[in-house]
């Protein structure tokens, strides 16, 4: 008994001595932090020499990782602009590589300054983050294989349909057509993936993106190509970051009158869309939805 | 030549950079499985107490790992324990410090079976040929146990090898997330991409794991005599 007594102070006095390492780092951590609140957001960035922006790295045309590991897309290329407007360089961007389903944390919890990941304005979200103006608008679609076209919501009464978890296709037919079965997957590979495995008869997802991947995939079509309300893509800061979020919005303008975002989407999305779509259909130029 | 679709894994850097995910996969599941392991021999050992409150507090411990999805405990530290705390961990260092913990509490639930497994009149005899309490277990009770604690901690770490593809959540790139960025970027040209893609992974997880169930294998053997 008393031998256990011992092995019992050896080992609780090896996690208070863990304990106090790891307070005392963290106090270290926490003195810094409080000298970087003191200053503002734009201050903050612009010491580390590096804006973090959440992007995409599997979802083409938005955001991707190229055969050379390099981010391309068409988020990031407005990212880079970004990061050339305010720190002088477009290589002073550190792109941090989120999930649909984890954008929202990675704000809050102070792992980027900015989310440039095809994020959708939503109510919900807005409670949570700051959407600056947008840059882009969206509907949803639905996608389905031509041997057995969905051409209406009405025709998905009582069968499966895919969505993405955390995306807007999976609030609004949660909302507005409980009858409908939905299959959920965490990424889009997945999702796609079970489409081609007919384990659903369509998939629903940004138009946007479905207008692209139906172009590659013979065999395929987007049978309803605009659903629910029109929504925008903005870029996102921190709840209460006014200051990142003014200096956004003010960028947007500027860049709206040199058509920067048509640049954009004639750089990274016409490749992917083709002609046969008109980019006022998909491009917010100066923050502001015609 | 028609385009085979295994083209696309000796695009650019694409060998190298499923390399590299494959090295995180390894290196945070292995260093969780011996940080894990050493801890939980400790709580092991703890398990056999016969106190109360240490008994309650080990299995408490236990429980909540076992009942709250990994996932959950990722996001957790990721997002919330460095918030809370106004500080800032790497998703590498949340992930080894989340496997390792879970890892501590089942490798301790095996330990503990292992040792309560043993017959008591082994711990009778060591005690009767007058050994103290660290020789009991240093020369009786340890060396014992290890052998029939290793099938249960060789299948946890293949499942903790396996668990670390949901740390993509926390934003750590492992070799599960470049094969997906790798399909994503070449689907629309090479629609095979994901068989080849997936089956190579499936290759590097194999290389990963089988050393481990053929070091098992090797281990029981050379202690059978």
């Amino acid at each position: 008994m008393k031998n256990i007594k011992k092995i019992l102070a050896v080992f609780f006095s090896a996690v208070i001595l863990v304990g106090i390492l790891a307070g005392c780092g963290s106090k270290a951590t926490t003195e810094t932090k409080k000298d970087q609140a003191a200053k503002s957001s734009i201050e903050e960035i612009k010491q580390r020499g590096k804006i973090k922006i959440g992007v995409f790295s599997d979802k083409p045309p938005f955001g991707f990782v190229d055969a050379n590991g390099k981010n391309q897309g068409f988020d990031v290329f407005i990212a880079k602009r970004f990061a050339k407007d305010l720190l002088g360089d477009e290589s002073k961007v550190e792109f941090v590589l989120v999930e649909a389903a984890s954008r929202v944390e990675f704000l809050q919890a102070n792992k980027v300054d900015l989310i440039l990941a095809n994020f959708t304005v939503t109510d919900e979200r807005k409670q949570k983050v700051d959407f600056a103006n947008p840059y882009m608008k969206v509907a949803l679609g639905v996608v389905s294989p031509n041997g057995a076209p969905i051409t209406s919501v009405d025709q998905l009464k009582g069968k499966k349909l895919i969505v993405n978890k955390g995306t807007t296709a999976e609030t609004f037919f949660t909302k507005n057509h409980p009858d409908i079965e939905l299959l959920k997957y965490d990424q889009n590979t997945e999702a796609f993936e079970a489409l081609k495995d007919k384990r659903g008869v369509a998939l629903a997802h940004d138009n946007t993106l479905l207008f692209a991947w139906a172009r590659e995939n013979t065999g395929y079509s987007v049978g309803v190509a605009s659903l629910g309300s029109l929504d925008t893509i903005a870029p996102a800061v921190k709840k209460g970051d006014a200051e990142l979020l003014n200096w956004v919005n003010t960028e947007l303008e500027a860049l709206g009158k040199e058509n920067f975002i048509h640049k954009a989407y004639d750089a990274t999305l016409k490749p992917a869309y083709g002609e046969s779509i008109d980019p006022e259909t998909v491009v917010v130029e100066g923050g502001k939805v015609k | 030549m028609q385009n085979l679709g295994i083209n696309v894994l000796f695009e650019g850097t694409t060998l190298q950079r499923l390399f590299e995910g494959l090295m995180m996969t390894a290196g945070i599941a292995f260093i969780s499985i011996i940080i894990g392991s050493f801890l939980g021999i400790g709580m092991g050992l703890l398990r056999t107490s016969k106190s109360g409150i240490v008994q309650f507090i080990c299995r408490f411990y236990l429980e909540v790992f076992r009942i709250i999805p990994i996932l959950v405990w990722l996001f957790i530290v990721y997002f919330g324990v460095t918030n809370a705390l106004d500080i800032h961990l790497d998703g590498e260092i949340v992930a080894v410090i989340v496997f390792s913990l879970w890892g501590a509490a089942e490798m301790g639930d095996i330990v503990r079976g292992a040792l309560e497994s043993l017959p008591k009149h082994q711990i009778e005899s060591g005690k009767a040929i007058g050994l103290s309490f660290w020789g009991l277990y240093r020369y009786v009770l340890i060396p014992q146990a290890v052998r029939r604690m290793l099938p249960g901690a060789i299948n946890l770490s293949t499942r903790m090898v396996k668990t670390t593809s949901l740390v993509v959540m926390i934003g750590v790139i492992d070799v599960i997330k470049v094969g997906q960025q790798i399909i994503e970027r070449s689907v629309i040209k090479v629609p095979t991409a994901s068989f080849w893609v997936y089956g190579l992974i499936f290759i590097l997880y194999f290389i990963i794991c089988y050393p481990l169930s053929k070091l098992s294998k090797k281990l029981e053997a050379k202690w059978e005599n």
